[in-house]
C-alpha cells in the first residue's frame, strides 16, 4: 500500500471504530466520548500549528470562546437559528484568528507564546466585563428547543454523539489531506527550519499566516460545536486553563501526529474524570502529566509509536 | 469625599500596590535576565509565602508580631528550597530551553496550586497584621481665613500600610547594592551578561542558576507576607501578581532591573488609581492589551536597549 492509502485506511477504520462505538457503549460513556470528540476536535486545531508549524500558542481559548460565543450569543439574544449561527460562529473564530496572527506572528519563541496569552486573556477579561450580555463566569444555556437542526433534535445522545463524530471526522479528514500536500509540507518544514524554508523561496509569513487562521477556524468550529451540543456558553472555555488543555492533549496524544489530537484528548479526559472523583484538586494531574511529558516524552504517545514501531503513521 | 482627598487615598492605595509589584516582579525579572527563563510558576511562589506566612502565625499564635516576623523569615526560605528543587529535578534537566521551560512552569503552577488546594483549603484565610493604628490625613482647602488644614472623613491609611511601603523600598536598595557591591552581584551579573564567557572564568554557571531561581522565589514570596495582613491568604491567589509582574518586566525591558522597578512604580500607582476611579476589569484589559502591543511593536520594552 502507498502511504495516502494507508493512511486513509487508518483513518476511515478510526472513523468506523468510533461509530461502531456509539451503539456499543453506555449511556455514561458515550456522553464522555461525545464531548471528547468536540475537545479533540479543538485540539486537531491546536496541532496544526503547534504538531506542524511548531508555533507553541497559550492562547487558543480565546478561538474556542469565539465560535462558542459566536454562536451562543445570537442564538441567546438574537434567536437565531443553530445552523447561521454555526457559521457565524466559524466566522468570528476565523476574523479573530487572523487579526491575532497579523499582530503575534510579528515575534517569535517565548514573545509568540506570552503575546497570544495576553491576547487570550483579554477577550477573557472582555467576556466578564461585558457580562450584561454574556452573563460572566456564569454563563448561560441554550435551551433544548432551540437546539433542533431540520428536525435533528441535537439534544438527544445518539445524534448528538454522531453530530460530534461528523465534526471530528471533517477536521481529521481535512488536516489529514492539508498535511499530505504541498502547503502542509511548507509548515513542516518552517517548523524544521524556518530560515532555510525563506531561503529556498517560500513565503514563510503567509504560511504561518494560513495556518493560524485554519488552527483558530478549527478551534472556533469546536467551540460553536460544544455551545450547541452541550447547550451551555460560560466564561471558563475562555480561561487560561482551556488555552493549556489543547497544548496538554496534544504533547500527551503526540504533536505532529493525526489521530495523537484524540489519543490525548481521551486519556486525560478519563484521567481527571477519574481523579476529580476523589479530589478537587483534579488539575494537579494536568500539572504533573505536563512536567513529565515534557521531562520525559516530548514526542508524546504516538510520536513514540511511530518512533519505535510504525514509521509509517501520519 | 472630593476629589482631591480621594485621589491622594488612592495615591496611597496604589503606592502600597506598588511596592508589593515591584518585589514580586523584581523576582520575575531576576530569573528572566539571568537565566533566560520565562516563569509562568512565579505567581504560586506568591502564593506559597502567604500561605506558609498563614501557618507561621497561626502556629505561633501568641501575639501578631511574632508570628509576622517569622512568617517574613520563614515564608522566602521555604519559597526559595522549593524553587531550587523545582530548578535542581525539572528546569536544569531541560537545559533551560526557552520553550520547554514554559511548558514545565506551566506543569508545576498547577501542581503548587492544585497542593495548596489540598494541604490549605479554598478558604480564603487571614493574617494579623503587627501593628494597625489608623493615621488620618490632613487636607488643605480654602476656607473663610485663607489656607486651612482639616481632616476629611475616611482620607485615612494606617502604620501597616506605611511599613509596607518602607519595608518594599529597604529592600529594592538593598537588593540594588547587592547586586551592584558584593561578589555574588557580581557573578550573577558576569552570568547575565555572557553565560559562555563566566562558564570559562570558572564561575559555576548551574548553581548561580539554582540560587537565581531560589533568590526570584524568596523575592515573590517576601511581598506576599508583607501583603497578606492587607489581603488574605487563597489558592487561587498568584494569579493577578503574575499578570501584573509580566505586565511590568515587559513593559520594563525583559531582563532591565531598573526599567523593572520604574515600570513597577508606573503600573502599581495607575492599577491603584485607574481601579479606584473606573472598573478594575476595564483597566486589566487595557493594560494587558498595551503590554501585548508593547511586546508586539517594541519588545525590547518602552526602557530596554535593543539588543544586538
Amino acid at each position: 500500500m502507498s502511504l495516502s492509502a494507508r493512511s486513509i485506511a487508518l483513518h476511515m477504520s478510526l472513523i468506523a471504530i468510533l461509530f461502531i462505538l456509539c451503539f456499543t457503549l453506555s449511556d455514561y460513556h458515550q456522553g464522555n466520548l461525545a464531548r471528547i470528540l468536540v475537545l479533540a476536535t479543538y485540539a486537531i486545531g491546536y496541532n496544526v500549528l503547534f504538531g506542524y508549524t511548531g508555533l507553541l500558542s497559550l492562547g487558543h481559548a480565546m478561538f474556542f470562546a469565539a465560535g462558542l460565543y459566536g454562536l451562543g450569543l445570537p442564538m441567546h439574544l438574537a434567536g437565531l437559528a443553530p445552523l447561521p449561527a454555526f457559521v457565524i460562529g466559524v466566522l468570528c473564530a476565523a476574523l479573530l484568528s487572523a487579526l491575532v496572527a497579523l499582530l503575534a506572528l510579528r515575534t517569535i519563541g517565548v514573545a509568540f507564546m506570552i503575546v497570544t496569552l495576553m491576547f487570550a486573556q483579554c477577550v477573557f477579561l472582555s467576556i466578564l466585563y461585558f457580562g450584561t450580555w454574556t452573563r460572566g463566569d456564569e454563563g448561560f444555556v441554550i435551551p433544548q428547543a432551540a437546539r433542533q437542526i431540520m428536525g435533528l433534535d441535537l439534544t438527544d445522545p445518539t445524534t448528538r454523539y454522531l453530530a460530534a463524530l461528523l465534526l471530528f471526522s471533517t477536521a481529521l479528514l481535512i488536516t489529514a489531506r492539508i498535511m499530505q500536500q504541498r502547503f502542509g509540507h511548507v509548515l513542516i518544514a518552517v517548523r524544521e527550519n524556518e530560515e532555510r524554508t525563506q531561503m529556498l523561496g517560500y513565503d514563510v509569513f503567509r504560511h504561518k499566516f494560513l495556518a493560524v487562521v485554519i488552527s483558530g477556524s478549527i478551534s472556533g468550529a469546536a467551540g460553536a460545536a460544544y455551545g450547541l451540543l452541550f447547550g451551555y456558553v460560560g466564561a471558563t472555555f475562555a480561561s487560561v486553563q482551556y488555552s493549556i488543555f489543547p497544548l496538554l492533549w496534544v504533547l500527551l496524544g503526540g504533536a505532529g501526529t493525526t489521530i495523537g489530537p484524540l489519543v490525548g484528548a481521551v486519556f486525560m479526559f478519563y484521567l481527571i474524570d477519574y481523579s476529580s472523583g476523589f479530589t478537587n484538586a483534579y488539575m494537579l494531574i494536568a500539572g504533573v502529566a505536563l512536567v513529565l511529558l515534557v521531562l520525559f516524552a516530548r514526542s508524546g504517545i504516538m510520536g513514540e509509536i511511530r518512533k519505535r514501531w510504525v514509521p509509517w503513521l501520519p | 469625599m472630593e476629589f482631591g482627598p480621594h485621589l491622594l487615598l488612592a495615591t496611597l492605595e496604589g503606592a502600597v500596590g506598588a511596592a508589593v509589584l515591584a518585589l514580586t516582579a523584581l523576582g520575575l525579572s531576576l530569573v528572566f535576565g539571568v537565566m533566560r527563563v520565562v516563569n509562568v510558576a512565579h505567581g504560586e511562589f506568591y502564593m506559597l509565602g502567604a500561605v506558609v506566612a498563614w501557618f507561621v502565625a497561626s502556629t505561633l499564635g501568641s501575639a501578631p508580631a511574632t508570628g509576622f516576623v517569622a512568617a517574613l523569615l520563614i515564608a522566602p526560605v521555604c519559597a526559595a528550597v522549593v524553587a531550587m528543587a523545582a530548578d535542581r529535578l525539572v528546569l536544569k534537566r531541560l537545559h533551560y530551553d526557552p520553550e520547554a521551560t514554559i511548558v514545565a512552569t506551566i506543569g508545576i503552577l498547577y501542581i503548587m496550586q492544585q497542593t495548596a488546594l489540598m494541604g490549605f483549603g479554598p478558604e480564603a484565610r487571614p493574617v494579623a497584621p503587627p501593628f494597625n493604628t489608623r493615621i488620618a490625613l490632613p487636607w488643605v482647602e480654602w476656607g473663610e481665613n485663607g489656607l486651612a488644614l482639616f481632616y476629611p472623613w475616611g482620607l485615612s491609611t494606617t502604620s501597616y500600610k506605611l511599613f509596607v511601603i518602607a519595608a518594599a523600598a529597604a529592600i529594592l536598595i538593598g537588593f540594588a547594592l547587592f547586586l551592584s557591591r558584593s561578589r555574588f552581584g557580581l557573578i550573577m551579573r558576569a552570568t547575565q551578561l555572557d553565560r559562555e564567557t563566566a562558564l570559562a572564568f570558572g564561575i559555576p554557571v548551574e548553581r548561580v542558576y539554582s540560587l537565581v531561581f531560589g533568590l526570584g522565589a524568596a523575592l515573590a514570596a517576601f511581598a506576599a507576607v508583607l501583603i497578606v495582613p492587607i489581603q488574605q491568604a487563597h489558592y487561587l491567589m498568584g494569579a493577578d501578581p503574575l499578570l501584573l509582574s509580566f505586565i511590568v518586566v515587559i513593559i520594563g525591558g525583559l531582563g532591565s532591573l531598573r526599567g523593572t522597578v520604574v515600570a513597577a512604580l508606573l503600573i502599581g500607582m495607575s492599577d491603584g488609581i485607574i481601579s479606584v476611579f473606573f472598573s478594575p476589569t476595564l483597566a486589566k484589559i487595557l493594560a494587558t492589551l498595551l503590554v501585548a502591543l508593547v511586546l508586539v511593536f517594541r519588545p525590547q520594552g518602552l526602557y530596554g536597549k535593543k539588543r544586538a
